[in-house]
């Protein structure tokens, strides 16, 4: 359905292959096409605005390589400038040095926290960990039940306190029950909630503030639009993450708004998640979002063509 | 093109607050709005390429009149159906849409919405306590559930449902699904099996079949919908979530390119966060900042 921006290019260019520099229209045309590629991508607009004269400016400028064909010199760049975007190097997990790691979750309702919980549990597992899951959602209808299912499929126990006591509250003792048995790796599950409703949003601050966390992380659906940026913005506040979690990676959504919310907040991606199976999770890695977002396989084939 | 230079430059002779502006100043600022709000590119051009032809035509002459053209030309955009059609007896209802966009969650607010008695159907045999979520909305509006075990045959539990409706004089029934990746083959697979058993069993069933949408999704929200509408042959849109910042764009654009009209929306986690969709309004509130 959607042209990757190395089709785009490549008709944008067309003929122009071997010649020497680009022509002001030819760097407009192309600048276009880059934007419109970013744009069905969902990446943020004024995140667009800004790489798109970057490129524009770069392509324009001085730095033109002898070496390259204009069609050459524009991948290279706007490879590189997108590569600028999303941080260099995937970004492993690290552990408390005094046991237990907490990780708490949080996000929109509905992007993917509470399986996102059992999947973590399973990851670190696989590294040598013995995780703990805690159950603060109290308000979405059958959250814990959710937590709990998941854990008995794991083997993973779930410390629950029912819809009733404040979720600090749970967050607060069940971090101790783990620790005082001996779980080195401790995973807290927030209900989701809208970064409009101060409440709710004071209240993961709260959480957060109790649960002294190693680490906190924002749990994003990557079908998300041009929303993303103010959604994480309002999650570093609040809930000051330190890196992201993008889910539903198994479909086919471009996802751009990865790339502007790393852009914006310079937070990295840690993890990806790919589907409904526990085992469907991994690091992530940030070379291949690029290839996502804008067909970059193509991009490269032309580099080498070129 | 030319449209756009005749008509910006009408305009600029003609408005005292465009008259210093930069020509591309207005359109750029639509544009940013439109883009910004997830309709995204096709629908935002088409849409101003509308605006500048009538703009033109009816000689429009200030900002303000401008702004009130372009709400009224994406009111058109949105406006369709938005009454659901419940004549039936019982009327089967089955909700279909990717993951943790509100499908069981609205269900339980629908029971509360719509009149006459209602039942639920937990054709969500997958998710983890899925059954559980539904049950307890049950519980909540007093509606009756009809559920197998997790892991059942989500044709099976229809079917079952379709009976006990039937039997209990039940005016609407809502038949939950598990979310599903629209680019899931075998998961689309099983959803066109549940709407043909439904059909089966009863001629002219589902009589709605209802996709919600998360307002905070982006361009993807076009392919989901093009998709369950080819697989499940949809009646209409929900907007969910619009209590978030995300203004819902991605409707306008499906109600464009998809042509499903948008019939709810839902604006809260509670039972009363439900409301007619109003074309006007959503409109509105998108231009707001123009
Ligand atoms: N296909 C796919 N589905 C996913 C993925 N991650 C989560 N899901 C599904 O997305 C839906 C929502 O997931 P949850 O884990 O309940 O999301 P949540 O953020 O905990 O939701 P709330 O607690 O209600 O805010 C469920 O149907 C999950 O099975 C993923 O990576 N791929
Ligand atoms: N703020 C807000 N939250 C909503 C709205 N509609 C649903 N939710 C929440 O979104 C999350 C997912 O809702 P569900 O009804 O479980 O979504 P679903 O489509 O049934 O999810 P799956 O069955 O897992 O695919 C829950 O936390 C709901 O409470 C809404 O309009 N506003
Ligand atoms: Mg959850
Ligand atoms: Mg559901």
């Amino acid at each position: 359905m959607f042209d990757t921006l190395g089709d785009r290019l490549n008709k944008a260019l067309d003929g122009v292959r071997g010649s020497g520099n680009l022509t002001e229209d030819q760097v407009k045309k192309v600048t276009r096409e880059i934007r419109l590629a970013l744009l069905e991508a969902d990446v943020n607009y004024g995140v667009v605005k800004e790489f798109v004269s970057n490129v524009r400016e770069r392509a324009t400028g001085a730095d033109v390589s002898k070496a390259l064909s204009p069609g050459q010199q524009v991948v290279k760049i706007v490879n590189e400038e997108l590569a600028n975007l999303m941080g260099g190097t995937s970004h492993k997990l690290s552990f408390a040095s005094r046991p237990p790691t907490v990780v708490m979750l949080a996000g929109l309702n509905g992007h993917g926290k509470t399986t996102t919980a059992g999947k973590l549990a399973l990851f670190v597992r696989k590294l040598g960990k013995n995780p703990y899951l805690v159950a603060c959602d109290t308000y979405r209808p059958a959250a814990i039940e959710q937590l709990q299912q998941i854990g008995r499929e794991l083997s993973v126990p779930v410390y629950t306190e029912g819809t009733g006591p404040k979720p600090e509250e749970i967050a607060e003792r069940g971090i101790k029950e783990a620790r005082e048995g001996g779980y080195d790796f401790v995973i807290v599950d927030t209900a989701g909630r809208q970064v409009v409703d101060m409440d709710m949003m004071e209240e993961i601050k709260r959480v957060r503030s109790v649960s002294k966390p190693h680490s906190v992380l924002l749990v994003l659906d990557v079908v998300t639009g041009q929303n993303a940026v103010d959604v994480a913005q309002a999650f570093k506040e609040y809930a000051d993450f330190d890196g992201m979690v993008l889910t539903k990676l198994d479909g086919d959504a471009r996802g751009g708004a990865a790339l502007s919310v790393v852009s914006v907040t310079e937070r990295p991606i840690r993890f990806a998640s790919e589907g409904e199976k526990m085992s469907e999770f991994d690091y992530f890695y940030p070379d291949r979002m690029a290839g996502r977002i804008l067909g970059m396989g193509d991009v490269m084939t032309l580099i080498e063509k070129a | 093109s030319r449209s756009r230079e005749s008509f910006v430059g009408q305009l600029n002779a003609a408005v005292a607050e465009f008259k210093d502006a930069e020509d591309e100043e207005f359109w750029e600022r639509v544009e940013e709005i439109l883009v910004s709000s997830d309709v995204g590119v096709p629908t935002t051009a088409k849409l101003v390429a509308e605006l500048e032809q009538e703009a033109l035509r009816r000689n429009i002459t200030s900002g303000a009149e401008l702004k009130r053209l372009m709400v009224e030309h994406a009111t058109k955009m949105l406006e369709g159906p938005v009454e659901l059609d419940i004549s039936h007896k019982p009327t089967v209802i089955l909700m279909v849409g990717v993951n943790g966009t509100g499908k069981t969650t609205t269900i339980g607010k629908l029971s509360r919405f719509l009149p006459g008695t209602t039942m639920f159907a937990a054709g969500d045999t997958f998710r983890a306590a899925a059954i559980e979520q539904l049950q307890q909305w049950g519980e909540r509006t007093g509606t009756p559930v009809i559920a197998r075990d997790r892991g059942a045959d989500a044709a099976a539990v229809a079917h079952d449902s379709i009976q006990a409706a039937r039997r209990e004089g039940t005016d609407v029934l809502l038949i939950d699904t598990a979310g599903r990746l629209h680019t899931k083959v075998n998961l689309m697979a099983e959803l066109d099996k549940v709407h043909r058993v439904i059909g089966r069993q009863m001629p002219g069933a589902p009589h709605e079949v209802l996709m919600t949408v998360d307002a905070t999704t982006g361009q993807n929200g076009l392919r989901q919908a093009k998709m369950f509408q080819e697989v499940a042959g949809l009646t209409g849109i929900i907007l969910t979530k619009l209590d978030g910042t995300a203004k819902g764009g991605i409707a306008l654009a499906i109600a464009n390119e998809v042509g499903v009209p948008i019939k709810l929306v839902s604006v809260g986690e509670k039972v009363e966060d439900l409301h007619p969709f109003d074309a006007r309004e959503f409109a509105e509130a998108l231009f707001g900042d123009l």
